[in-house]
């Protein structure tokens, strides 16, 4: 074990921070809050050997360490960066990160269906944050987007690989939660897909894990798809005895009324499940697919959204709203079919402010 | 004539086969290596000069020094003979005529790194090759110069073959170990690096062909006299695979001080271009580098004439240079199009992308498609500069040098041969019935800058 004064202390973005050694820097730049944090799509402090693959949380090193203090000549992944005695890290303050930055979402994004108006993920989506935080407005690409046939793996999970951004996850939970994976990638390049072996079943006690570890939309919970939008669910945190070796008991319910729409692991600001006793709190799929009635839980108080996003209030206070038009944006093509999707939707309605609700919306607000 | 270490021997008859092999002197820096230290064996490589020939030339003794050697745990040497880069076929012809060679440098090198299992990772098409070579081994095992105690030295030391799958990325050196251990050829994210942390997490040196065979002459010789051939930094020789339009093409094995002139114009090398046409352009180092055209490939930006080597071929950086890479020299006439031969190896790293990191993933892909355009006359000028932006935002934002290695030939292809593929967009009917042909490149040094 580390003792205290053996602390390592490194400047991120200018602010200087102190952390255990073996830290890694995105690691390190989450004490400091979420404006400073790298943002990661495929990074998951919880499961071994993950991160490095998206390459959103690249960062610069100005200076490796105090003993060697040269720069680093390429921009590294920070997630998989551990953090030296001395080190001077760039995340926001340099013009090269945010560059890579805006080229590696506008990658993920080319192929990427953006069908967020009916992805059951659209709210609590990762790729949207990251699209909102650094993405551009029109896009440069003409070309057919990749796409996929979708496909159930076993009965509770349905897989939409053409959303997918092949975090490897999903293969880390299956490698490291449980007995037997049966999935994994196949293919490679832009052809590289998620698949199980010759369409079998996913079924084991954890696989309901790879829902929540997957930060886009491609894994989704198949008693919950096209039930509800997340942002009109209230969550609760509740807990209840679990007879699973391995379960926490410890999960966050959706309701609506007293309806409960899908139960999920609690997470941290980071998307993460959140640790109880120092371990990851994973749930089995009897609490996650089988409890569906509050009964079945004691309901702890209302889930605290601490993260950024549509579900997390004031998101979107400083809106820009655009001034120009779509013929504008789109360099002087015509929209070949535009859905104004957003006219039916309640949500589009002008007279509710979801930036002066402070708390989660939920379907009330919107019935007013 | 350019003094020949690696292919002195190629053409005697049956030198295949273990016999000739060594009544030709074969098998003699085994016997000299098991006298020495194994770290007089890394110093003696060091003082040679010898760079890694599989294409980013690292000093191989330097490479060697940084294996680490924790208590109680086995290293490895892995030959990386996955050779895939378009143009590049040099450890094919050593491997497939004179194995023996391999199997000696592979001998003196594990002595050296304390490797007492070796691997060869072959690429899976050159599965007649893997045979040659299993059979070089069966050989050399029974004549005692592996399996244990090799001649008494107490030193054991096995050699086997692993056949790749088909995938270019297995000759980066992380997803060749992947590979090898039986899982899917992913690039692992560096550090840990194998000297460290290798196959089955044991220290590792992964090491190209043709770098481990040069031990042979610098072991029988030593390094003193090795590092007299060639100039500079660029000590030995250096097995050039010399394709395109050529009158000669074929595996040349040359000491690095002739001239890139001299190499393509010269009876002894690739005979010049043949129907007398006038070259274009050149690749010098396997895909993966920049292609130059002509007046940038035969005299640097300084106008001083271009050598073969690692320094003189990167003189100039990227603007106005190029790099040594592997060997594959690819050669264009005054015929072939950059545009179309651009999006071939386009097509080709998307292809080969593993597919794990999302700029190489999605980039490689989007630039195929934005050449494929251009080049069947459907591009627009800002495709050009958006070509270019890609390829900007992928180079080093990578996993692995693969990207780099997707980047850097559309970049090169833009920076020297912009007006060509402007033509392209402006001509969409005539781009599909003539080639843009020779232009300036052949006239005058432009400087871009």
């Amino acid at each position: 074990m580390a003792e205290e004064n053996k602390k390592i202390k490194l400047t991120i973005d200018n602010i200087t921070v102190e952390v255990e050694p073996g830290t890694t820097i995105v690691e390190a730049a989450r004490l400091l809050g979420s404006e400073f944090a790298p943002p990661t799509m495929c990074f998951y402090s919880k499961l071994e050997g993950s991160g490095g693959k998206c390459r959103t949380c690249l960062v610069e090193v100005a200076a490796g360490s105090a003993a060697d203090p040269r720069p680093m000549p390429k921009l590294v992944a920070s997630c998989r960066t551990q953090v030296m005695e001395g080190m001077v890290v760039k995340n926001i303050t340099s013009e090269r990160v945010l560059d890579a930055r805006n080229g590696v979402v506008e990658f993920l994004l080319i192929n990427h269906p953006l069908d967020c108006p009916i992805c059951d993920q659209a709210g609590e989506c990762y790729l949207q944050d990251l699209s909102y935080d650094h993405g551009e407005v029109g896009t440069r690409t003409e070309f057919v987007r990749r796409t996929f046939k979708r496909e159930d793996i076993g009965p509770l999970i349905q897989l939409h690989m053409t959303r997918c951004i092949l975090c490897y996850r999903c293969v880390m939970v299956a490698d490291q939660l449980t007995d037997k994976r049966v999935h994994g990638i196949v293919d490679r390049g832009d052809k590289a897909a998620i698949s199980t072996y010759i369409s079998k079943a996913i079924d084991n006690d954890f696989s309901g894990n790879m829902i929540d570890v997957c930060p886009v939309g491609a894994l989704t919970d198949k008693t919950f798809r096209f039930k509800n939008r997340v942002w009109f669910t209230k969550p609760v945190d509740a807990h209840r005895d679990c007879e699973t070796p391995g379960c926490c008991g410890k999960a966050t319910l959706w309701l609506r009324g007293e309806e409960v729409f899908r139960v999920t692991s609690r997470k941290d600001p980071w998307g993460e499940v959140q640790s109880f006793d120092g371990k990851p709190g994973w749930i089995c799929n009897t609490c996650r697919f089988d409890k569906k009635k509050s009964s079945d839980w004691v309901v702890e108080g209302l889930t605290q959204i601490s993260r950024h996003s549509v579900i997390g209030a004031n998101k979107y206070k400083v809106l820009d709203v655009p001034k120009e038009t779509i013929r504008e944006v789109m360099d002087g093509r015509d929209p070949k079919l535009l859905m104004d999707i957003h006219a039916v939707s309640d949500v589009n309605n002008p007279a509710i402010d979801l930036s002066k609700l402070n708390r989660p919306a939920h379907s009330g607000d919107f019935e007013k | 004539m350019t003094k020949k270490l690696l292919l002195e021997k190629i053409d005697v008859p049956g030198i295949k086969t273990y016999d000739v092999y060594r009544r030709e002197g074969g098998y003699r820096s085994v016997e000299k290596a098991l006298t020495m230290k194994p770290e007089e064996i890394v110093e003696e490589v060091k003082k040679s000069g010898l760079r890694g020939r599989g294409g980013a030339g690292f000093p191989t003794g330097l490479k060697w020094s940084f294996i680490a050697k924790p208590e109680g745990i086995p290293r490895h040497l892995v030959v990386n003979a996955d050779e895939s880069e378009p143009g590049t076929f040099k450890d094919r012809y050593l491997m497939e005529f004179i194995p023996h060679y391999l199997i000696e440098g592979m001998i003196v090198s594990s002595f050296a790194l304390g490797s007492n299992v070796s691997y060869i990772y072959i690429r899976g098409e050159y599965a007649w090759i893997t045979d040659i070579l299993d059979q070089a081994i069966a050989e050399a095992k029974q004549q005692g110069w592996l399996g244990k105690n090799i001649l008494g030295s107490g030193f054991d030391c096995e050699i086997y073959t692993q056949r790749g799958a088909g995938a270019y990325i297995c000759g980066e050196e992380t997803a060749l170990l992947e590979s090898l251990e039986g899982n899917r050829g992913n690039p692992r994210i560096k550090p840990p690096f194998p000297a460290v942390k290798g196959v089955w997490q044991r220290p590792t040196v992964v090491n190209n062909v043709e770098t481990i065979a040069a031990v042979v002459p610098i072991i029988n010789d030593g390094g003193e006299a090795y590092s007299k051939i060639g100039i500079g930094k660029s000590t030995g020789t250096k097995l050039i695979s010399a394709c395109g339009n050529i009158n000669k093409p074929g595996v040349y094995e040359i000491d690095m001080t002739i001239s890139v002139e001299e190499f393509i114009y010269s009876e002894e090398y690739c005979g010049g271009i043949p129907h007398g046409k006038r070259l274009k352009a050149c690749i010098p180092g396997g895909s993966s580098v920049p292609i130059l055209p002509a007046n940038l490939l035969l005299t640097t930006a300084k106008g001083e004439k271009r050598l073969m080597n690692y320094e003189s071929l990167s003189d100039g950086g990227f603007a106005t240079g190029s790099m040594m890479g592997s060997g594959g020299f690819i050669v264009l006439d005054e015929d072939q199009c950059v545009v179309r031969h651009t999006y071939t190896l386009a097509r080709f790293y998307r292809h080969e992308s593993c597919g794990q990191c999302s700029p190489c993933r999605e980039g490689t892909g989007w630039m195929e498609k934005i050449l494929k355009k251009i080049e069947s006359g459907n591009g627009e000028m800002k495709d050009i500069d958006l070509l270019w932006d890609i390829q900007r935002k992928i180079e080093g934002n990578t996993i692995c040098p693969l990207g780099d290695a997707a980047a850097w030939p559309v970049a090169a292809a833009i920076r020297h041969f912009r007006d060509e593929f402007e033509w392209h967009v402006n001509n969409p009917e005539l781009c599909l019935q003539q080639n843009y042909g020779l232009a300036h490149y052949a006239d005058d040094i432009q400087v871009p800058a």
